[in-house]
């Protein structure tokens, strides 16, 4: 039927798990990123400061109507036009990064906005500071409901990882690719890819969901 | 001394009254909830709130608790200027410091309890004066097993709100806001959302409070029997106005006013 090669399989594997390991790394540290700098999106959105706030909605507004490829583009190849040459890591962890901030600062946004005003207005009655009224009482309550949207992305984020291909990061359809033309043979490096990410995306979204009922009973909710 | 628009800076003196509001005004865009309310209680005063629903019995409480912003006048706790702080010799809005030096005098419950659900009742109990107060865990624990133990809920300490019945939750949330030592104590209608057969065991609690400290109380019910028998005064609310105020025993038996009758009337034939 096919023509697979088992030989060749082997021969390639380890250079398949280097980039596993790059994809894995690229989505690990966007994700980092993304969580810190979509919880600061968010609550930049809900400071008294108008201007503040518009210009952080604004801008959350214009990443998520952008493609990721677009944005992936402008950062490594627009910026040495402003005189910022960065590597092909870097812009693209900040192009993921900040991309998957803005959803998440969205995810944390309806997070924080489901929980009750008593929640707020008892913790004013216990005269708290505003840090500690969303670190001791708000964030607490808001992750459970952040939780699924954090997995989703976390999972999207990791099917991302390839767009970075485009400006040279060695992940693994860069690899695959890379192989392919070397030895003119396609099947075997694209379908090893596919079973790779099959191979981390399912157990990861299992994990999540595991871990998402867990900090629910941890919370009492 | 007085500010340029006639309020005192502070109210000093032998009778200094606990809590004063001073020509409160609050709307809610053209809706005018309270004109003009003149309100003064004494230290240790426990002063019930009663009236038709939508008179702004609870806006007067949030007032208090600084939840809402008053739109004219001034509130004065324990003498001091609440929701405005002297500046030059004239009162200003008070910012967020100053409501938060003046706003530990006061503790509040709510119609619906309002207990953080991710905390047990003894940690809800703590968090005010571990993380405010900045007293030690072993400190906090101490003072709030104590008022667990005046409310009778020390067996459930360690239980989430969300095992605990509405007449529990509510007892804990009376402990919680005891535990920040507060001189003002504002109950906002906690029986309100409760089963009948658990109304009671919070109203005990709060008629032990009454005899046992001598903490300022106001407090907004539709348990007119009870209203009438711990309150040393009663306030008729009517309209955002108080229509009619006096000892219970007055307000209930012999009320002058015809609004204050009418209500008395309608509550009773409700029952
Ligand atoms: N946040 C708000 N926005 C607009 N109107 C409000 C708000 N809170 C209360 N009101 C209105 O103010 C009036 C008084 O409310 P409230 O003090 O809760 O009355 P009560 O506790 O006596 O039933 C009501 O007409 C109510 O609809
Ligand atoms: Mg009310």
């Amino acid at each position: 039927m096919f023509d697979w090669k088992w030989d060749f399989v082997w021969e390639i594997l380890p250079r398949l798990l280097v980039a596993t390991g790059n994809t894995l790394l690229a989505a690990g540290a966007g994700y980092a990123i993304a969580l810190v700098l979509g919880l600061v999106f968010a609550l930049a959105q809900r400071t008294p400061y108008r201007a503040l706030t518009f210009v952080v909605r604004e801008f959350v507004e214009f990443i998520r109507s952008t493609p990721l490829l677009l944005q992936i583009f402008f950062v490594f190849y627009v910026g040495p036009q402003f005189g910022l040459r960065l590597s092909p890591w870097t812009s693209g962890m900040i192009a993921i990064g900040l991309h998957y901030a803005c959803y998440l600062s969205e995810v944390y946004r309806g997070g924080i906005e489901s929980v009750p005003r008593g929640q707020w207005e008892a913790a004013t009655a216990l005269n708290m500071t505003i840090t500690q009224k969303y670190r001791r009482v708000i964030i607490p309550q808001a992750i459970p409901t952040a939780l699924s949207g954090m997995g989703n992305y976390l999972v999207g984020i990791l099917k991302d990882t390839p767009m970075l291909s485009v400006i040279g990061v060695a992940e693994l359809i860069h690899v695959a690719n890379s192989i392919g033309s070397e030895h003119y043979r396609f099947l075997e490096p694209i379908t090893m890819v596919g079973i790779i990410f099959l191979a981390i995306s399912l157990p990861a979204a299992g994990l999540i969901r595991l871990f998402e009922g867990r900090v629910r009973r941890k919370l009492g909710l | 001394m007085l500010d340029h628009t006639g309020f005192p800076l502070e109210i000093t003196g032998e009778t200094t009254p606990m809590v004063s509001f001073r020509k409160v005004r609050k709307s809610y865009g053209a809706l005018t909830v309270l004109k003009n309310l003149d309100l003064d209680i004494a230290e240790g005063e426990m002063v019930s709130i009663i009236g038709p629903s939508g008179s702004g019995k609870t806006t007067v409480l949030r007032m208090l608790m600084t939840l809402e912003q008053i739109d004219d006048g001034v509130i004065y706790v324990d003498g001091q200027p609440l929701t405005h702080m002297p500046k030059q010799g004239r009162l200003v809005r008070a910012n967020e410091r100053h409501l938060r030096n003046r706003r530990a005098d006061i503790g509040m419950c709510f119609q619906h309890f309002n207990l953080f659900p991710h905390m047990t009742a003894l940690e809800n109990c703590m968090e005010g004066p571990v993380q405010v107060l900045g007293l030690s865990k072993a400190e906090a624990r101490d003072r709030s097993e104590e008022l667990l133990e005046l409310v009778g809920m020390i067996s459930k300490k360690d239980q989430r709100p969300s095992r605990l019945s509405g007449g529990q939750q509510q007892r804990v949330a009376i402990a919680r806001a005891l535990a920040m030592r507060p001189k003002v104590m504002l109950f906002d209608e906690v029986t309100s959302a409760l089963d009948p057969e658990v109304i009671g065991e919070v109203t005990n609690v709060i008629r032990k409070l009454v005899s046992e400290h001598n903490l300022t109380m106001l407090m907004v019910t539709h348990q007119m029997g009870f209203a009438r028998d711990i309150s040393d005064r009663v306030c008729f609310f009517y309209g955002g106005k108080i229509e009619e105020q006096g000892p219970p025993a007055e307000l209930f038996g012999n009320p002058q006013r015809e609004r204050t009758q009418q209500f008395l009337s309608a509550v009773r034939e409700a029952v």
